[in-house]
């Protein structure tokens, strides 16, 4: 039988009472910055790998507190520190990366 | 110096003002329309950003002005110029012959329920930032859950908007919404506790630091996005939308209790007052000051001056500033008067 008429793809919306919060409090314990971002994207601005890859800690952060799994995202860091140069609020995002990978590796 | 200064309003700024006119050797009358001293600070519970008692800054004012003439219930019905002051008639009967006149009428807050879109009134878990101080300063409050898991503030309830006729920043609610939300978060451990906002003001001396404590310290989340409307689900609990801006979903959420942020809007109760007296009004709806850098506290009636949130929203330290300063215009401008004479 063809099909025809509309179908229903899954809904986008974000339930945010239903996000599993374990991941991220983990998070907050490796690494207390974690908690502090204000999204306001100079880390993202000065990667030099997000041009190529789309790298972003600010997108990778959101995304942990959303209760996704970001291990993908984290693929082409290069470890070189300029986003922990700029942060406004001082998060060291190099151990924020690492702590990231070590919660999705285990 | 026997001349009579009058102090409309008994909030913070009157309190200050009505003291610091008594240090100077003035004899102020202080005329409050209602039932006590203190304004709005009096039914609040703690202050932004020491979490410092706000009645004990009460008490601490009215140790202060010990002494002064206070009328309370008490509203001024008439006031005609005269030839070197003002002549007012009171609601007591009193007629009052004043040199000089300080307006310390403060503001009034936005009416949460014109914002249909947010149920206040209608839904049973729905409350106000004043809501929520009284039920701190330990007021008992049927709409607060006894464990709620989930906890909602939504920023700029009335201001910034234009719809609701209040396109201003309201200035001191984001701070407050972030007081609040630690003190709830105190109060419920468990609860996860989320501010939903436009854009977060925290101009003030360490607001800054407050708010990465909320952020660090407290766990609570801060959403970007307006909610945009609110509904009750079957079983009384509330459901709320709005956009996730930073990553671009739709985002829903269940709640057990939301907090409103009403914002500060102009007293309305000082129309006819401000009329008799040939007051402007500032495109913003408050009280116009000669002008908004240098002098705030100046009418443009000779002998009135301004003092506190009747000139647009405004802090508890702010509002003693201003205070003290519109006093030391009042006496200046007595010394003045007197020596012309
Ligand atoms: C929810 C909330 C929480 C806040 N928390 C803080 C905080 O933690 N820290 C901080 O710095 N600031 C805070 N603020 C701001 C603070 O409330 C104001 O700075 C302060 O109330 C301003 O004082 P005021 O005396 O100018 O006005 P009000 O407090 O509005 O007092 C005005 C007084 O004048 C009287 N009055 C009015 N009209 C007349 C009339 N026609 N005749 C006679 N009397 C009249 C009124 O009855 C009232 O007593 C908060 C504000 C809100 C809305
Ligand atoms: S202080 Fe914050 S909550 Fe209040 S009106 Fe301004 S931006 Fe909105």
């Amino acid at each position: 039988m063809t099909d025809f008429g509309f179908t229903l793809s899954c809904s986008s919306t974000l339930d945010l009472g239903k996000v599993d919060n374990d991941k991220f409090e983990e998070l907050c314990r490796l690494e207390p910055g974690a908690g502090v971002c204000i999204g306001c994207g100079s880390c993202s601005a000065v990667c030099p790998s997000a041009r190529l890859s789309g790298m972003s800690v600010r997108k990778v952060l959101l995304a942990v507190r959303r209760g996704r799994n970001v291990r993908e995202m984290l693929q082409c860091c290069m470890l070189c520190g300029k986003c922990t140069i700029v942060c406004p609020r001082g998060i060291n995002t190099r151990n924020l990366i690492l702590s990231i990978c070590k919660l999705y590796d285990d | 110096m026997n001349e009579i200064i009058v102090v409309i309003g008994g909030g913070i700024a009157g309190m200050e003002a009505v003291g610091t006119l008594l240090s100077l050797g003035h004899t102020p009358i202080l005329i409050e329309a209602g039932p006590k001293l203190g304004g709005h600070v009096a039914s609040w519970h703690k202050l932004f950003p020491d979490l410092s008692s706000a009645g004990e800054l009460v008490s601490r004012l009215q140790e202060y002005m010990k002494g002064a003439n206070i009328f309370l219930g008490t509203r001024v019905i008439s006031l005609n110029r005269l030839a070197d002051g003002y002549s007012l008639k009171l609601s007591n009967g009193m007629v009052i012959n004043a040199s000089a006149i300080l307006l310390t009428t403060g503001f009034q807050l936005f009416d949460a329920s014109r914002k249909e879109e947010y149920g206040y009134g209608v839904y049973d878990h729905v409350i106000t930032n004043s809501d929520l101080e009284a039920w701190l300063a330990g007021r008992a409050d049927a709409r607060v859950p006894k464990n709620p898991e989930h906890i909602g503030f939504v920023h700029c309830v009335g201001s910034r908007d234009i719809k609701a006729c209040n396109s201003q920043c309201s200035k001191v609610c984001c701070a407050t919404a972030i007081k609040q939300a630690i003190e709830i978060k105190e109060k419920f451990p468990y609860a996860r506790v989320y501010c939903f906002y436009m854009d977060l003001r925290l101009f003030g001396k360490k607001y800054e630091d407050f708010y990465v404590n909320a952020q660090r310290d407290y766990g609570i989340q801060f959403i970007r996005g307006r909610v945009s409307e609110v509904g009750e689900t079957r079983d009384g609990a509330l459901q709320i939308k709005a956009e996730d801006t930073l990553s671009g979903k739709p985002l829903k959420l269940r709640l057990d209790l939301l907090v409103l942020m009403s914002g500060i809007v102009r007293n309305d109760s000082i129309r006819e007052l401000s009329l008799m007296a040939g007051l402007e009004t500032d495109s913003d709806g408050f009280l116009r000051s000669v002008d908004n850098e240098y002098s705030v506290v100046e009418s443009n009636r000779p002998g009135i001056f301004f003092a506190g949130a009747c000139t647009g929203p405004k802090t508890v330290p702010e509002t003693i500033a201003e205070a003290r300063s519109a006093a030391l215009s009042a006496h200046r401008y007595l010394q003045r008067t007197t020596i012309i004479r």
